[in-house]
């Protein structure tokens, strides 16, 4: 499916990226011959198939409940852009 | 012969006998790094160089021998594709987002390999978040491919392949979600291996595509690899994917017989489009099987061509979600000044991710959304079915699948870079493997016009040792994995 | 026009496991921001979930206890959305096959009827973190210890019909989840919330009409409050011709009325899919026997048996079963006094009536259901009358005491009970008293009965009120009546 400068918004903001007005363009033209490609499954009768959605067919293991994690708050969370008092911080959240 | 040359083997067989130690081994492979990787010449296949911590571990390693706990790996060098977190070492999967991504814990691969006492030189470059199948997509920068100083690696793990193609390394991990790490290996000249889904935890390697990916070696030979899969490969209850299956010795059944092993070729893999110096190539190296006692038979597997639409809705759909934690509050590249939540991750992820990467998080965020989800995802998924069901009945008369690992040897830097549907097309032969979870390798199969090219060999679930064999013992009567690029 | 509401609950109720549903993270409340965040639930590159065998384990036993068809393959899918609270950039919960399917449970009216509400199912997910608005430079702070922390979401079909219902359903569920253990019912800690999806149709419509859905409601006055203002609200908007806007309403409990809230979910599409870091979960019938064996006994049950075995009446044996503390509390109370029915009349009397003045939980009740008990017996023993035991009761909510007897003794309510004693007592004041004596004898035997009063208090006061007023009515009709 040919996507138009709308769709490629909509998903851009979805996914919340932000992409420039002038590469909106070569987006819709990228994604809409991606697209053309994927659409190569639509030649195949894929009725009564069962969608595989992993490689193997292993179950679920399951952990036992202990709390095995200790507090190590500090290097956890070196990486953070910007923190205080122990929580990360972002522009206000408005609800 | 020059220490650069010795294979892991070897390099783990010298250690032992004292002919030299660790310190020294790891020295100079680190300058070989500073000589052949840095400066605009340089091949660019490492993007963090962890020279002073190499050098503290390699003397732990020579400390540890001479207390009498050594391992076959202790004080052996490699590197790590920069995929795999690394407690306290910069980990970025070539990407501007992890650009200042100091990991606090390590993956269980690297924690595998420190128990050995490894020596890790540092992490290799790879496209942005393991998308791409030519290093073009890293942030850091494109990797030169060692054969040719003008043509791409391969990728996603480029960087791991130019480096132990170029001997700065004498093997690297990589990893493999579409073929990122038999396409590279193919197009450098060395021996890799995917693994069956399940066989090395995911723990700690920075998914891309949660249900396709796997750890693997890189490294020259058959036996290499063999050595790296048996510290790589574990069962690992932090991982819900890893599966409880014992690990044998990879290296202990290398030398087994082949006689009456059945080669499948799918005729799929020899369409009639393909080039036919490749065509020649792959032949000649079947034949060499048949000498060592396989028989030969040609198979189908018709799902084959749609490997790359299936795999171009899965992957970008598990991707779409794996990368939406890059956010920008708790870790990683965030933007100046956001003005609010929303402008903090649009942002921050529209400048932290590179185009490769944004085309495969929107085509993977629009095939799961609704009114789509249905005509993309869960035909996908069908699809990935068949071309599951396509081996398992192949693999009920044969032994081994083969083929091309690439269409054609490596190509130009900036050749494909303009049309991602056409780099896509360099998968063609190995995205399959994912889809079903099966084990493939690329092993060295010749050169066309001076550049390296890879036999594909596909093994049924869990058989990676005798896929190892069937490598190992061709490699004991060619020696295309002797060759070296030019130079080194 | 007549209107007939319908009304939907979704409730969260966090499971009483001791680690996160897929981290080794303790779940315990109130610690320091970010302090029981691990790798996993901070959501960091390249870490990966493992399920928790205890959250299935109260899931499937949820599911035992409604009556409910358990998912034996079940499967965690991705729901995304971007929220700061919320770390991977999507919510691991289940969708299209949840641990439980459609179930049931019967909820109780203030006319004493009984109503079946289907439940549509229950799966298991993941709570999100919080976000902390107070003035960080203009900034929210994010904690992640409660992310991660097992939820099931119990939704029911859209049988609910007012309020009130509403109300008495969530009170159910409440009391199931905590008769069964697995979750610790706290609502000011959060442990449980209701959102509750209103709309309006004109009586006899079969089609629903659009509906809101408020969030996160947090206590069942709150939800009776909400929920009314919502029909007030939407019933005002229908009569004058409007129409209802669907979208996610915040209940103000201080402004008495619902409000939108900035529709962040109007752009949204959640994009499920299946999660590919866990895989099915599988189980078998002997899984499901084997968590069935070990179900409690239930509100519902405990009521009957408390009726029926215990001889308490319908309405007792409700109020007594309705809540796991007050069963808990009315249960340790007989069996310390051996006695149902005395047990009930204090619990549901004097105790009641002291919680409620007093507006204390019966969990944090002064007087311990041991005590309590232990009291109730010496009133069967006669050793104290039911007068004394309130003295006693007196004093145990005024901590004045712990030990039943010391406080007996102390309060000197012990009654005599001996009938030498008694009849010591009681010879005396016949003798003291010739002249009522010859009245008693004299008089006709039917105005004898109201004479004697006169003798028992005499007898109560020359015993300084200690005696067994039962025994000395006995004693000193015995004797006087020997005189005619």
């Amino acid at each position: 499916m040919a996507l138009d400068r709308s769709d490629v918004t909509n998903i851009a903001n979805l996914a919340r990226l932000a992409i420039a007005e002038d590469n909106i363009d070569q987006y819709q033209q990228e994604l809409s011959s991606i697209l053309a490609l994927v659409e190569q499954m639509n030649a195949v009768n894929t009725d009564n198939i069962q969608p595989l959605a992993h490689p193997t067919d292993a179950v679920q293991r399951l952990r036992s409940d202990q709390v095995t994690e200790v507090n190590d708050r500090e290097k956890f969370m070196a990486n953070a852009p910007a923190q205080e008092n122990g929580l990360f911080l972002v522009p206000k959240v408005v609800e | 012969m020059a220490l650069h040359n010795l294979t892991l083997a070897q390099i783990s067989k010298g250690l032992e006998a004292g002919d030299f130690t660790s310190v020294e081994i790891t020295q100079h492979f680190l300058d070989r790094i500073n000589q052949f990787d840095k400066g605009e010449n340089g091949l660019n296949s490492f993007i963090t160089i962890s020279e002073k911590q190499a050098l503290i571990d390699a003397q732990a390693a020579d400390e540890r021998r001479a207390a009498g706990n050594a391992t076959q790996w202790t004080g052996v060098p490699f590197a790590h594709k920069d995929i795999f977190c690394t407690d306290g070492t910069l980990t970025t999967c070539g990407s501007k987002m992890l650009s200042n991504f100091v990991p606090p814990y390590d993956a269980t691969v690297v924690e595998n390999m420190k128990r050995e006492g490894a020596v890790c030189l540092g992490k290799t470059n790879m496209d942005e978040f393991a998308m791409g199948s030519s290093n073009e997509s890293s942030f850091y920068g494109a990797v030169k491919n060692p054969w040719n100083n003008e043509t791409i690696p391969g990728g996603s793990s480029g960087g791991s392949a130019a480096a132990v193609a170029a001997r700065l390394v004498p093997a690297a991990t990589g990893t493999d979600t579409g073929g990122s790490i038999r396409q590279p290996s193919a197009l450098c000249g060395l021996t890799g291996l995917k693994p069956t889904y399940g066989r090395c935890s995911r723990w700690g390697m920075i998914a891309y595509a949660s249900s396709l990916d796997q750890a693997g070696p890189m490294a020259r030979t058959a036996e290499d690899a063999a050595m790296m899969l048996n510290v790589m490969a574990s069962f690992d209850e932090k991982d819900s994917t890893s599966i409880n299956q014992d690990v044998p010795d990879y290296t202990a059944t290398l030398n087994d017989d082949l006689a009456g092993k059945v080669i499948g070729l799918p005729k799929e893999f020899f369409p009639d489009s393909l080039d036919g110096e490749m065509k020649q190539t792959m032949k000649a190296a079947i034949a060499e099987f048949e000498k060592l006692g396989c028989t030969v038979k040609e198979i189908s597997l018709p799902s084959t061509d749609l490997a790359i639409p299936a795999y171009y809705v899965v992957a970008p759909a598990e991707c779409s979600a794996n990368l939406s934690r890059m956010d920008g509050v708790r870790f990683g590249h965030r933007c100046e000044d956001p003005k609010d939540v929303e402008d903090l991750y649009k942002r921050s992820r529209g400048e932290g991710f590179g185009d490769e990467v944004k085309r495969r998080i929107m085509i993977g965020t629009y095939a799961l959304s609704t009114g789509f989800y249905d005509a993309y995802y869960v035909k996908a998924q069908k699809i990935r079915r068949l071309i599951k069901n396509d081996f398992v009945k192949a693999f009920e008369e044969v032994d081994f699948i083969m083929g091309p690992v690439t269409p054609s040897p490596a190509f130009k830097i900036g050749e494909k870079s303009g049309d991602p549907v056409e780099m896509y097309m360099e998968d063609k032969f190995t995205l399959s493997c994912n889809l079903a979870g099966l084990p493939g390798m690329s092993i060295p199969a010749g050169q066309i016009n001076g550049l390296p090219v890879g036999l594909q060999i596909m093994g049924n679930y869990w058989n990676e040792a005798s896929m190892l064999n069937a490598a190992h013992k061709f490699q004991q009567v060619t020696d295309f994995h002797q060759q070296a690029p030019a130079n080194i | 026009m007549e209107w007939e509401v319908v009304i939907g609950l979704e409730i969260h109720a966090q499971l009483a496991t001791k680690s996160k549903i897929f981290s080794g993270s303790s779940t315990a409340f109130g610690a320091e921001p970010n302090t029981q965040a691990s790798l996993v639930d901070l959501g960091l590159p390249g870490v990966l979930p493992v399920f928790n065998e205890q959250a299935l384990a109260m899931a499937v036993k949820f599911g035992c206890a409604i009556d409910a068809e358990i998912g034996k393959v079940s499967v965690f899918d991705r729901k995304n959305y971007f929220y700061p609270d919320s770390p991977k950039g999507y919510q691991t919960t289940q969708l299209h096959h949840p641990i439980v399917g459609m179930g049931h449970i019967d909820i109780t009216l203030d006319d004493g009827s009984t109503r079946r509400i289907n439940v549509t199912r229950a799966h298991l997910e993941e709570d999100a973190g919080k976000s902390l608005h107070e003035d960080f430079h203009g900034q929210s702070g994010i904690d992640l210890n409660r992310a991660g922390t097992p939820l099931i979401e119990i939704v029911s079909e859209p049988e609910i019909r007012s309020a009130k219902e509403a109300v008495a359903y969530f009170k159910k569920m409440h009391s199931i989840v905590t008769y069964l253990g697995i979750c610790d019912g706290d609502l000011s800690q959060g442990s449980m919330r209701c959102d509750c999806n209103v709309s309006l149709r004109p009586k006899g419509q079969e089609e629903f009409g659009t509906r809101t859905e408020i969030k996160n409601v947090n206590s069942f006055r709150f939800v009776e409050q909400a929920i009314n203002v919502e029909i007030e609200r939407q019933m005002d908007i229908l009569e004058d011709g409007g129409s209802i806007t669907q979208e996610t309403r915040l209940f103000d409990a201080n402004k008495m009325e619902t409000r939108s809230m900035r529709s962040k979910e109007v752009a949204n599409d959640y994009r499920y899919f299946p999660c590919p870091d866990l895989l099915p979960i599988v189980i078998d019938d002997e899984y499901i026997q084997t968590i069935r064996d070990t179900l409690p006994e239930l509100p519902d049950q405990k009521k009957q048996r408390l009726m029926d075995e215990n001889g308490l009446s319908e309405y007792d044996a409700s109020v007594l079963s309705s809540t796991r503390e007050m069963a808990d509390y009315f249960e340790a109370v007989a069996k310390a006094c051996d006695d149902y029915k005395l047990a009930a009349n204090w619990v549901m009397g004097e105790l009641s009536a002291a919680l409620n003045k007093n507006e204390v939980d019966i969990k944090n009740s002064p007087v311990k259901a041991e005590q309590l008990g232990a009291m109730i017996a010496r009133i069967k023993d006669n050793t104290i009358s039911s007068k004394g035991g309130k003295d006693v009761f007196a004093a145990l909510w005024d901590e004045k005491g712990d030990d039943v007897d010391a406080l007996i003794d102390s309060l000197g309510l012990k009654q005599v009970s001996d009938t030498g004693a008694i009849e010591a007592i009681v010879d005396e004041v016949i003798a003291n008293s010739p002249k009522q004596v010859e009245q008693y004898v004299t008089a006709e035997p039917d105005k004898r009965g109201k004479m004697i009063g006169f003798f028992v208090g005499q007898v109560m006061k020359a015993s300084k009120g200690a005696a067994n007023p039962g025994m000395v009515n006995k004693i000193l009709k015995e004797k006087l009546d020997a005189k005619c």
